[in-house]
């Protein structure tokens, strides 16, 4: 079979699965729609193997195929067509997305088991691995744009799953608004490249393009700026992040899929693929560079102060990426995909046992009232601690080497980004501190009472649900979340799916070691054939130099955490004592979402009620519909008058008429 | 001398004309209305068409006019009161506009036929045997279709004009009459007291 | 006689009678006057007839007669039910049949 075929399957399983699991919604009962949905996503990775084998097949300089299965518009010379492009790129983030959804289905089996929406959130699942795939293999701008929104659309839905809490259904708008002002960006973005390449291909645009424009030409700027405003939306950069810790509103299984391996890196992705538009526009990839930095500062530094589990989860996927978006602005394309892969790993593995904690606390996500979980659950613990050491960058875990491969290629290119490359030393520092903040407060010190029946062997049971947000009373009905908990040392899907992401993110760094193999960059090397951006190897001890200094801080920020949170308990206390107006800046998130608030919502609600009563009322309803009313009544009002009934007034007007007709005929006879 | 007897039949048919629209008892108006019919035999003689003269007296002096004084007779003249509103002037002023009208077209136009004093007159010419032959041979379907005509309108007004059973006592029309109907709602039915919802 | 001169009378015929029509308020004169128009209408045909010398108009002259029967026919019992109802007749008072 071809290569593209079996991209082809690759992409309609996951829909294939979703149209199956949301047909039979009603009929599919206990775990079904969780096996469906796990095998068909476990085909699609098979599929994906299949595909990345067929492709190596190739040889080095035959890997870009596209296929296209429908012309479907074909006026004013715009090529769109329904194809795919399968290169070494797309294939990469065909693996990981497929082989970490599949994962993280496993998980949820388990998890989402006593959920009475469990096959819908299958169904969304499915669909949403369906849009990801869509938007990887999309080899033309229309169906990025399409895969784009998908995904959107998809987080959405997962986000508010448990509809009936308003939180969730608040945080749902959020991100699905923020996402919407994405998508005006990438459309923009498009417009701008289209208006002067006139074709939408992919591989026909980065050809064109170079010819087209020239270096930093204005048209070019923007339309990389406005698909960077898309990467910025999706993958949660500041100033369009404030929806990502909203996000953790939904089940654990979402965050850790959409938020954390997938949806988050379409921002990456996207600035991977047309890394020729930005090479051409170096001001435009500056900004993304810059951008970058500043949220793995600033996330890093509220993941230091939250006190929500899954939001310092959160607030270090933004920070990690923002390492990516930097690596992949500045042209460190593989090391950027690399982190990429590793992230995924560890990331899903930190929410996965973050889930496992969250069931053992009965639904309650906040560390004030955690500690002491280590002979509880000894498992997730584990799981916590590899994918934790991962995070931080130590060896001989992935992220380690994949973050220091960014950070050393950022000092390798030398001049302005040097400085990016020392905020990349600062933000490994705070990763650590806060990650360890997390395990030390979670799993050391004394523990709570949770743990403490669970170290009986009696999982806690909450009497009333309540919302751990906002403390309001819940049922256990469809539309909140079930009845039960599960953790992951009595479910084994969950078990199996954790230990391993556990193994991928011990061993996955050996994709890339320096000096030793490069395998990563070596196959997509010919996706990036055509950078311009000179990147000679940089000496293997360099690169050695650069993974110790990253080893050296990260195990200074350990130290830094055991220091506050093991040894002194109450160290951090007095430090937010002494801190306290960084303290409140930091809790409250470096008040972005209030500055949002002023500047952006508030404007639009007063100019949505202006238009309503000045515009819409006065001018719409007031003018036009009624006075066009008002002139049609009127003129139907003076028809009427003929209408009087009085015999002696039709038969004048009949006379009238005779009249009238007989002095014409007489007018144009003579 | 076929002049003059012309101008006395043409004076006697306005004459009967004006008196009908002007005399203010309509058995008045229906006997002036006789005597315009008369006159204008006496032009379709003239005319040389003698059997339209004839069925003319006959027919509609004879039983049209008739029918009428019956009708008058049971319906009774009653005081009319003055026609009110802008057609009192404007009536007469739309027919005078519309005679002069008539006038100029026949008279100052080309109509070159109307200067001469006709055709050659044919013997036979409006007899009732050249009527009846046209009426029986050319003319065939009117003629079958006003008999026709005349049966419906036979039957229509016995329909409109029988006792209906079971009519209301007089008092209730007196009240419904004198309520102040608006131009827009009721209906005919109603008033008469057929319909009784209202 | 010039056949013009009977057309000028039928011409006056008609308008009197339209005059009446329009100024009249008793139902049973605004049914004569619709004669006295349908006679000058006769007269016109008959001078017509006349003037080209061959009878069809004479029979139009008789077929108008017959309608103008019928007409009148109707009307008269339209006339007698107005009347056994009870309601005035006179067609200002009978203005319901609009819209």
């Amino acid at each position: 079979m071809a290569t593209t075929t079996f991209a082809w399957i690759v992409l309609l399983c996951p829909l294939v699965g979703t149209i199956l699991i949301g047909g039979s919604f009603k009929v599919l009962k206990g775990r079904t729609a969780g096996v469906i949905g796990t095998a068909v996503i476990g085909l699609a990775f098979a599929f994906a193997i299949a595909t990345l084998i067929s492709l190596l097949g190739h040889g080095p300089q035959q890997r870009e195929l596209t296929s296209s299965v429908w012309d479907y518009a074909r006026t004013l010379n715009i090529d769109a067509r329904m194809s795919i492009l399968v290169d070494p790129l797309s294939v990469f983030m065909m693996l990981v997305v497929t082989g970490v959804s599949m994962l993280i289905h496993l998980y949820s089996v388990a998890y989402m088991a006593s959920d009475r929406g469990y096959t819908r959130f299958f169904a969304y699942l499915n669909f949403f691995v369906f849009s990801m795939l869509l938007l990887v293999l999309a080899a033309n701008f229309i169906l990025l744009i399409a895969g784009w929104a998908f995904v959107g659309a998809a987080s959405y839905m997962l986000i508010s799953f448990w509809y009936r809490r308003t939180t969730a259904t608040k945080a749902g708008l959020k991100a699905f608004v923020i996402n919407v002002v994405g998508d005006v960006g990438l459309v923009l973005g498009t417009f701008f490249i289209f208006g002067h390449t006139g074709t939408v291909d992919f591989v026909k645009t980065f050809h064109t393009v170079p010819h087209v424009f020239v270096r930093d030409s204005p048209d070019l700027v923007a339309g990389a700026m406005f698909l960077l405003v898309g990467a910025f939306a999706k993958s949660a950069q500041v100033p369009l992040h404030t929806w990502l810790p909203d996000a953790m509103e939904g089940p654990t299984p979402v965050s850790a899929l959409i938020h954390a391996a997938t949806m988050v890196t379409a921002g990456v992705y996207i600035i991977a693929r047309m890394h020729v538009i930005f090479e051409l526009a170096p001001a435009a990839a500056d900004v993304g560079a810059i951008i970058g930095g500043a949220t793995l500062l600033i996330a890093a530094s509220i993941g230091l102060v939250v006190t929500d589990l899954k939001r310092v989860i959160a607030y270090s996927t933004m920070s990690q990426i923002g390492y990516m978006v930097m690596a992949v602005s500045v042209g460190a394309y593989s090391a950027g995909l690399y982190h990429l892969m590793t992230h995924a790993f560890f990331k899903a593995l930190l929410f996965m046992a973050a889930g496992s904690v969250i069931s053992a606390m009965g639904g309650v996500q906040s560390l004030d009232r955690m500690g002491g979980f280590r002979k509880a659950m000894p498992f997730t613990f584990g799981a916590f601690l590899i994918g934790g050491l991962a995070l931080c960058g130590l060896p001989p875990f992935s992220g380690w080497l994949s973050k220091d491969d960014i950070i050393g290629f950022l000092d390798h290119r030398g001049g302005g980004f040097l400085i990016l490359g020392v905020v990349g030393y600062v933000g490994t520092l705070m990763t650590a501190i806060y990650t360890f903040r997390m395990i030390f407060r979670t799993f050391f010190g004394e523990p709570v009472p949770e743990a403490r029946e669970l170290q009986e062997g009696h999982l806690h049971h909450v009497d009333v649900p309540v919302n751990p947000a906002n403390g309001e009373v819940e049922e256990l009905d469809v539309g909140f979340p079930g009845p039960e908990h599960h953790i992951a040392e009595r479910a084994m899907p969950m078990k199996v799916a954790m230990s391993g992401l556990a193994l991928l993110a011990i061993v996955g760094g050996v994709a890339q070691v320096p000096g030793v193999d490069h395998a990563l960059s070596s196959f997509l090397d010919t996706t990036f054939a055509d950078s311009t951006i000179i990147r000679d190897e940089h000496s293997t001890s360099a690169a050695w130099i650069g993974l110790i200094i990253g080893a050296a801080i990260a195990l200074a920020g350990i130290g830094i955490a055991y220091r506050v949170w093991v040894v002194a308990p109450g160290t951090s206390a007095k430090l937010i004592e002494r801190f306290a107006p960084i303290h409140k800046f930091l809790i409250n998130k470096w008040y972005f979402d209030e500055a949002i608030d002023f500047l952006i919502v508030r404007p639009t609600l007063w100019f949505g009620r202006f238009g309503n009563t000045a515009i819409e009322r006065v001018l719409v309803a007031g003018v036009i519909t009624g006075g066009t009313v008002s002139i049609v009544r009127a003129c139907g009002a003076l028809v009427r008058r003929a209408q009087t009934g009085f015999l002696r007034y039709y038969a004048a007007a009949v006379l009238a008429g005779i009249t009238l007709t007989a002095l014409y005929f007489l007018i144009t006879s003579s | 001398m076929s002049a003059v007897f012309f101008f006395l039949g043409a004076i006697g048919a306005l004459a009967g004309a004006i008196g009908v629209v002007m005399l203010r008892n309509p058995f008045y108006s229906v006997l002036s209305l006789v005597f315009h019919l008369i006159s204008l035999a006496a032009l379709f003689l003239l005319l040389r068409a003698e059997f339209v003269a004839a069925a003319q007296v006959v027919v509609y002096a004879g039983a049209v006019m008739v029918l009428y004084v019956f009708v008058v007779a049971y319906v009774g003249g009653g005081e009319e009161l003055p026609s009110g509103g802008g057609l009192r002037i404007l009536g007469p002023l739309f027919a005078l506009v519309l005679a002069i009208e008539l006038c100029i077209a026949m008279l100052g136009s080309a109509l070159k036929g109307i200067s001469g004093k006709g055709a050659p007159y044919i013997p036979g010419f409006g007899s009732p045997r050249q009527i009846g032959t046209l009426f029986l041979t050319k003319y065939l379907f009117p003629f079958e279709v006003a008999s026709l005509l005349l049966l419906v309108a036979a039957i229509g007004a016995v329909v409109l004009a029988r006792r209906r059973r079971g009519l209301e006592p007089d008092e209730e029309f007196e009240t419904k009459l004198h309520t102040p109907l608006s131009h827009r709602i009721g209906s005919m039915a109603e008033s008469v007291g057929a319909r009784r919802d209202s | 006689m010039a056949i013009g001169w009977y057309l000028v009378v039928s011409a006056l015929i008609f308008a009197i009678g339209a005059a009446g029509v329009l100024t009249r308020r008793n139902p049973l004169v605004i049914l004569l006057c619709l004669e006295l128009m349908l006679n000058a209408a006769n007269l016109a045909l008959v001078a017509f007839a006349r003037m080209h010398g061959n009878a069809d108009g004479q029979i139009f002259a008789l077929i108008v007669m017959v309608v103008a029967a019928c007409e009148v026919t109707v009307g008269l019992g339209l006339i007698v039910a107005m009347y056994r109802r009870k309601l005035p007749i006179d067609v200002d008072e009978l203005n319901e049949l609009n819209g």
